[in-house]
């Protein structure tokens, strides 16, 4: 076989804010790092994030980064694990710091400090007022961070392989683990083996699942789709997060901050209704809190469009032209153009829209990644590392708080690129892959480019997001959720058969969306059969047949394995190494 | 939703070198809802259902990403945000004009990415980093505006006549308001190496104010003035 291979220490899949973070942690370490990713690094989904990144600076008020772990803990309904929130919480202003250094350009406060801005959830002392902990650089945080990474990374002369797309891990040989990743440049069609002593798993989300998403068409879970194939475990796939404020009809996010900056939501008699269901933090209560809130309200007929896309609407006028077109003058650009409304004057139409996923990839604190071994035992994959909203290190539990997720990327992909290094530096061998191991790495691509006039992947990919949001949206109940377990098993069996017209090489977008759907399947699947088996109600997993949280039997992580569909549970991390775990109490806001 | 829908007419850019001997604009007569305005981008996306061998880059579907630009009825613009209401029959949508064609309207853009490389475009300073952040008043903070935003869609550059003549030596727009994106920057102590590697005859000073790329900039950035303000700084550093 005339297969190119090319040789790194470390390969990064991913380069949105978790994987160029990894990148930059190895780029002074003088190990040969390759980035991949599918599309040019500031095309990735990271660019769209808006509000900001949240930690304890203390800035506008005193702040203490217990505070910020206590609302991290209450947030993720008690399944978040304590070690790795606690880890974030306190690495979080250093990381906050280094970004503002390599020239994030954030927002300012009158005496020059980075602007910090209220966002759901937070709290001041354990519980007490609201507080103002999420960094911003205006309505474009995301923006500012990721190019700010990718200049750091073009200062460090990164590896970058941009346009690559990575099919499946390959197999060591020896059964030992992985011997690397199967790429493909999309611009020449070619296939390469990248061999590598690590890997880090950062390919992001997977919102594309669902219909109505306010994530980037690129978000379809090939991480998990990859990790899944291996025989790897997933965890925690049935949990969802539905952002309350997504604009009706197109999808697109209007960020939690417009909220944090004295936005509120109204029904259609004008009502701000969140005071009914969480008289305290009204509009700032947690996601999950706020989207159900919403879900109730439609279901009320207090909708503004009950027979057609309702809604309610998110009124930003009382806050004046200056504040809007100052701190929120994306989410100005955005409601103009994708809603005809300027929230100036008007307010905006929005509903509950699938937005982040809290599963996917186990790991520890380092990024490793776990899985089980044959006794069901925690194993930890040497080599295989995974960081950002692919992963699940496990801070964000059943619900991630706003702002959380940027400081996760940074957070855990510094960490992970800083293990990696270590561990080159004491072990970690190259592995070698045998001529069978690529090709089974190679199957899928080798499979879409010879097979022929079958039924078309578009229809396929367009069922399985109608499933998805009819039976596993903010409300679930076991009677539709088998019925969508069995629907989606139909469509397992149709995508083997699935082809696509286009078998040329250059640059061939459906053969990139072929293997994207086949990823979106996988994760659509983990997340059907693991809300099926959550028979509580947690978080963002809201089960109308088991409305009570369940301690006694589900303070627990799930997890997943794509072979026969098997479930199992995973203990959640209540050792946080400094301070005393917190207790799981009633969620009240 | 309902589904109305109506007819609208396609012509659109179709070249792909492993099978196509030459570009060709092939017409598509496709049916759109009627009752709602789409943007482009969707209806790129009915096409491509249509026809699988139709390949066009996307990511965000906001107009965030930058990976959409083409051009649309003559003009560089974002599919993502340009409703289709605002177009007139037949929709016409090439590739950005003055880069190679890889396939259909995907361009290469490494000529783009170069010039915007050549500008340093990260934050240097020589000074240690303090314990917390550096400091910047909102007043200095605001010079920023309008200049980070950028997307690196090169709408801009590809409708910019001294970029299609002069692309290995004329930074063009996008790199260009990078380039004062740092120069603005208070925390940035770089202004004289910045400079001194802008003062040839080429990098800055083929800039012909000519406009197009403020025209047609989708996030409403305006690289003329940023290009004017290098100048001045050049010509002051010169006296
Ligand atoms: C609209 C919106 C607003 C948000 N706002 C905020 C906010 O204000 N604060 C906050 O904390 N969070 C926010 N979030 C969440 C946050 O932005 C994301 O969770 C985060 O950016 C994910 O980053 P990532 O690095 O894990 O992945 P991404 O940025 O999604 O990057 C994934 C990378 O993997 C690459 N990739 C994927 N698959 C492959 C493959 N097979 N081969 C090669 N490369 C591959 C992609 O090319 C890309 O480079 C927001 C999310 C959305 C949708
Ligand atoms: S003003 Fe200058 S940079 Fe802009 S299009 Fe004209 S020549 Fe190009
Ligand atoms: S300046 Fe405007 S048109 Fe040019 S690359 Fe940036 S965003 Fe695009
Ligand atoms: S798809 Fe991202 S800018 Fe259009």
């Amino acid at each position: 076989m005339s297969l190119p291979t090319y040789e790194f220490d470390a390969v990064i899949i991913g380069a949105g804010g978790a994987g160029m973070r990894a990148a930059l942690a190895l780029a002074q370490s003088g190990y040969k790092t390759a980035l991949v990713s599918k599309v040019f690094p500031t095309r990735s989904h990271t660019v769209s994030a808006q509000g900001g990144i949240t930690c304890a600076v203390g800035n506008t008020h005193e702040d203490d980064w217990r505070w910020h772990m206590y609302d991290t803990v209450k947030g993720s309904d008690y399944i978040g694990d304590q070690a790795s929130i606690e880890y974030m919480c306190k690495t979080g202003p250093e990381c906050v710091y280094e970004l503002e250094h390599m020239g994030l350009p954030f927002s300012r406060l009158d005496n020059g400090k980075i602007y910090q801005r209220p966002f759901g959830g937070q709290s001041k002392n354990f519980g007490g007022e609201q507080a103002a902990r999420t960094c911003a650089a205006a309505d474009r945080t995301g923006h500012a961070l990721l190019h700010t990474l990718y200049q750091q990374n073009l200062q460090a002369k990164t590896h970058v392989f941009s346009e690559w797309y990575a099919i499946d891990l390959v197999k060591a040989s020896d059964d030992s683990g992985f011997a690397g990743v199967m790429v493909m440049s999309i611009e020449t069609g070619e296939l390469a083996f990248m061999s590598a002593r690590a890997i880090i798993f950062a390919t992001g989300g997977a919102g594309r699942i669902f219909q109505s998403t306010t994530n980037a068409h690129i978000n379809t879970g090939d991480g998990v789709g990859m990790i899944a194939r291996a025989g790897l475990v997933l965890q925690d796939m049935e949990m969802w997060q539905f952002h309350p404020t997504g604009i009706a009809g197109a999808g697109c996010l209007v960020t939690e901050g417009c909220r944090g900056e004295g936005g509120y939501l109204i029904n259609k008699d004008g009502e701000r209704f969140m005071e009914r269901y969480a008289p305290h933090a009204k509009d700032l209560a947690s996601r999950d809190v706020v989207a159900r809130a919403m879900a109730l309200e439609m279901r009320a007929g207090n909708g503004f469009a009950p027979n057609g896309i309702d809604h309610v609407k998110l009124k930003l006028d009382h806050l004046g032209a200056d504040i809007i077109k100052s701190r929120l003058p994306g989410i100005r650009e955005l409601s103009m153009t994708f809603a005809g409304v300027d929230p100036i004057y008007e307010p905006i139409p929005v509903v509950p829209t699938c937005h982040y996923m809290m599963g996917g990839i186990p790991t520890n604190v380092h990024g490793q990644v776990i899985t089980k071994d044959t006794n069901n035992q925690d194993k930890i994959v040497d080599g295989l590392y995974a960081a950002g909203e692919c992963a699940c290190v496990s801070v964000h539990g059943a619900n991630r708080l706003g702002g959380n997720s940027l400081l996760d990327l940074v957070v855990f992909g510094r960490a992970s690129g800083l293990h990696v290094q270590e561990q080159l530096n004491s072990y970690l061998p190259r592995k070698n892959a045998s001529e069978a191991d690529l090709e089974a790495a190679m199957s899928r691509h080798q499979r879409w480019m010879t097979d022929k006039n079958g039924e078309h992947v578009s229809d396929i990919r367009a069922e399985m997001q109608k499933i998805m949001q009819s039976d596993f949206g903010v409300f679930r109940t076991g009677e539709f959720m088998e019925e969508g377990v069995e629907k989606l098993k139909t469509l397992v069996e149709r995508m083997k058969h699935a082809t696509i017209d286009d078998h040329s090489k250059v640059f061939n977008t459906s053969l990139v969306e072929a293997m994207e759907a086949e990823n979106l399947l996988v994760t659509a699947m983990a997340t059907a059969v693991s809300a099926l088996h959550r028979t509580e109600s947690r978080g963002a997993h809201s089960r109308e047949d088991f409305p009570k949280r369940d301690d006694e039997n589900w303070l627990v992580h799930s997890t997943y394995q794509q072979e026969n569909h098997v479930m199992g549970t995973r203990e959640v991390n209540r050792a946080p190494k400094f301070i005393e775990p917190f207790e799981p109490k009633e969620r009240v806001y | 939703m309902s589904d109305l829908t109506k007819k609208v007419h396609f012509k659109i850019y179709r070249y792909n070198p492993d099978v196509d001997q030459a570009p060709y604009m092939k017409d598509y007569h496709i049916d759109v809802p009627a009752d709602r305005d789409i943007m482009l981008l969707n209806a790129l996306f009915l096409i491509k259902n249509e026809d699988d061998g139709f390949g066009y880059r996307r990511s965000c579907a906001e107009g965030v990403c930058g990976s959409d630009g083409m051009n649309i009825n003559g003009r560089n613009g974002l599919a993502c945000i340009t409703p289709l209401s605002s177009l007139k029959e037949p929709i016409v949508v090439r590739p950005l004009p003055g880069f190679p064609v890889i396939r259909d309207l995907v361009v290469d853009m490494d000529q783009f990415y170069k010039q915007y490389e050549k500008i340093k475009p990260y934050l240097q300073n020589s000074n240690p980093a303090p314990a917390q952040e550096r400091l910047q008043s909102p007043k200095a903070r605001l010079k920023l505006d309008g200049l980070y935003e950028c997307i690196l869609c090169a709408c801009c550059s590809s409708s910019c006549p001294s970029f299609w003549w002069n692309p290995e030596k004329f930074i063009g727009p996008a790199g260009l308001l990078q380039a004062y994106r740092f120069l603005a920057d208070s925390r940035d102590d770089h202004t004289e190496e910045r400079l001194a590697e802008l003062q040839d005859p080429f990098s800055v000073f083929r800039c012909r104010g000519i406009m197009n790329c403020v025209d047609v900039c989708p996030k409403g950035l305006n690289p003329t003035r940023a290009i004017g303000k290098i100048r001045s700084l050049l010509l002051q550093e010169a006296l």
